[in-house]
């Protein structure tokens, strides 16, 4: 039992420690943000990558969440009539909390493994060490960009999957399920605010600030070689996961 | 006056990792315009002393001196203006692989100059023709042989004509061919650049040839200091032995 506690209580400490680092990384990448050079390109470079690389993934993904929720939950409400919420529960559920956690997940999936890939490698190849030699200091040139392009493109991700998300809510429902569709989009203005809306973009934006931080912080800390690097990379998107689904719970009960 | 001869002031260096000690209360001076050469044992803190002059890693204690200044205690702003006056070899080049070999060399006039495009190419052109590289201008890291890598970064070190180069295990991985070329070309830095060579390496043939001054690292001091000539006439068994290259001695194989 002692034992069980001794390690419950270690783990705990490991990871306070570990968050500690990674705020400090944060604060350091922020004093940067102020400071020239300011080389624009690299941001917009990032902001491709990050945004516009994602967006086949990100629609595809909503579009079929959207669809098997509005089989569900038409199942669910068919047995008491209320068939005509499908389409403002679709639009609830995508805009309050479905679009960003997808988003957020899709995007450590796809940019948050690469980012901590691409810096691990740089870190291991001492390509980090090399920047900081010329100097140029590796958390403005590498980490700021990333993160101020996770902040500003998973917002925009978003709209896109919340979009995509009550399209195919509206194609399984209206087409296939026989809903009337002014009724389907009469329901979602009814019940859907911007507030809603709003709440799921600040969401995404935290998301998207914690996906390329910890994806950057794993990379940027990367020991031993090849290996190093495929540990780190999984260890990135496993920590990014988490933090996403945790802190949307305390993010959501802050806000709505 | 010595002091004025000396670039870089070493003293009292203690450096551990975890129980480990690596530099132990190191002590050394590197003389100005000389190709200043480094031998040790392969883990034997030679990578951990260069990292220590261009600020990569703090010491535990002791003073380290670049042009009079002690950098220890400096922050990493007043790091960035130090680090203007240095280039550096790495052991694997380090070269950035997202970028092709005009924009490696091109990349510190990008970030410290305000040279017109034009001139970058001019520049990037001369370093890459000083190494042997004209025309690779497109290739990218990965498609160059290790030796290629290794010029590639000397031309990426010497674009912003450094005071002090620095030069981690140059010839370690390379054909005998490619390591004399790599030699000469340190020679050559010293002498069409006018920069500070500091070398670290274990290649004790090469070291004789080019080095103006040997310096023998172990057991985390300086135990030896000179020519190549008083070095090989050094009495000290430890140096007998590592210059000698033989498995017998005072030197534990472990």
């Amino acid at each position: 039992m002692k034992s069980i506690l001794g390690w419950l209580g270690h783990q705990f400490l490991g990871l306070l420690q570990e968050l500690g680092r990674i705020m400090v990384l944060f604060l350091q990448a922020l004093s940067w943000l102020v400071r020239p050079p300011f080389r624009i390109r690299l941001y917009f470079k990032q902001m491709e990558f990050i945004g516009v690389n994602s967006l086949f993934v990100v629609a595809l993904t909503s579009l079929f969440t959207g669809m098997v929720l509005a089989l569900q939950t038409f199942y669910a409400f068919s047995m008491f009539g209320a068939e005509s919420l499908v389409g403002a529960t679709v639009a609830l559920s995508m805009t309050r909390e479905l679009g960003p956690v997808i988003t957020g997940l899709m995007v450590t999936g796809r940019a948050g493994s690469a980012i901590c890939a691409e810096i691990g490698t740089m870190r291991v190849t001492e390509q980090v060490d090399a920047l900081t030699v010329m100097a140029i200091n590796p958390v403005q040139y590498l980490v700021l960009p990333r993160i101020v392009a996770g902040v500003i493109m998973l917002p925009l991700l978003t709209i896109i999957s919340n979009s995509m998300g009550i399209l195919g809510g509206y194609l399984v429902g209206v087409q296939l399920l026989d809903i009337h569709g002014g009724m389907f989009m009469n329901k979602i203005q009814e019940h859907v605010t911007m507030a809603d809306v709003y709440n799921g973009l600040i969401k995404a934006s935290a998301f998207g600030g914690i996906l390329t931080l910890v994806g950057c912080y794993k990379g940027f800390y990367t020991r031993g070689g090849a290996e190093g690097v495929g540990r780190s990379t999984t260890q990135a998107v496993v920590m990014s996961s988490v933090l996403i689904l945790v802190s949307d719970y305390f993010l959501t009960a802050l806000m709505f | 006056m010595q002091q004025d001869r000396d670039i870089i002031h070493i003293e009292r260096l203690y450096k551990s990792f975890g129980d480990f000690r690596v530099l132990d209360g190191l002590d050394l001076n590197l003389e100005k315009d000389r190709v200043n050469i480094i031998i040790g044992r392969s883990g034997g803190g030679k990578s951990v002393l260069i990292k220590h002059i261009i600020g990569l890693l703090k010491p535990d204690k002791g003073r380290i001196l670049v042009h009079g200044e002690d950098i220890v205690p400096m922050n990493e702003g007043e790091m960035a203006r130090v680090r203007r006056d240095f280039g550096m070899l790495f052991q694997e080049a380090a070269l950035f692989d997202s970028l092709n070999v005009h924009e490696n060399v091109a990349f510190p006039l990008h970030e410290h100059t305000s040279k017109s495009y034009s001139e970058i190419d001019e520049v990037v052109q001369t370093k890459l023709a000083a190494v042997g590289l004209q025309g690779m201008d497109k290739k990218m890291p990965a498609e160059l042989s290790g030796g290629m890598r290794k010029r590639v970064g000397l031309a990426r070190a010497l674009a912003l004509e450094p005071k002090i180069v620095l030069f981690d295990e140059p010839t370690s991985g390379l054909d005998p061919v490619m390591a004399a070329a790599i030699n000469e070309l340190i020679q050559r830095t010293r002498q069409e650049f006018g920069a500070t060579c500091i070398v670290i390496s274990h290649d004790i043939d090469a070291t004789m040839k080019i080095a103006d001054n040997i310096y023998m690292l172990y057991e985390g001091k300086i135990i030896a200091r000179g020519s190549p000539a008083e070095i090989r006439e050094n009495s000290d068994p430890v140096v007998r032995q590592f210059i000698r290259g033989e498995a017998k001695g005072p030197i534990k194989v472990n």
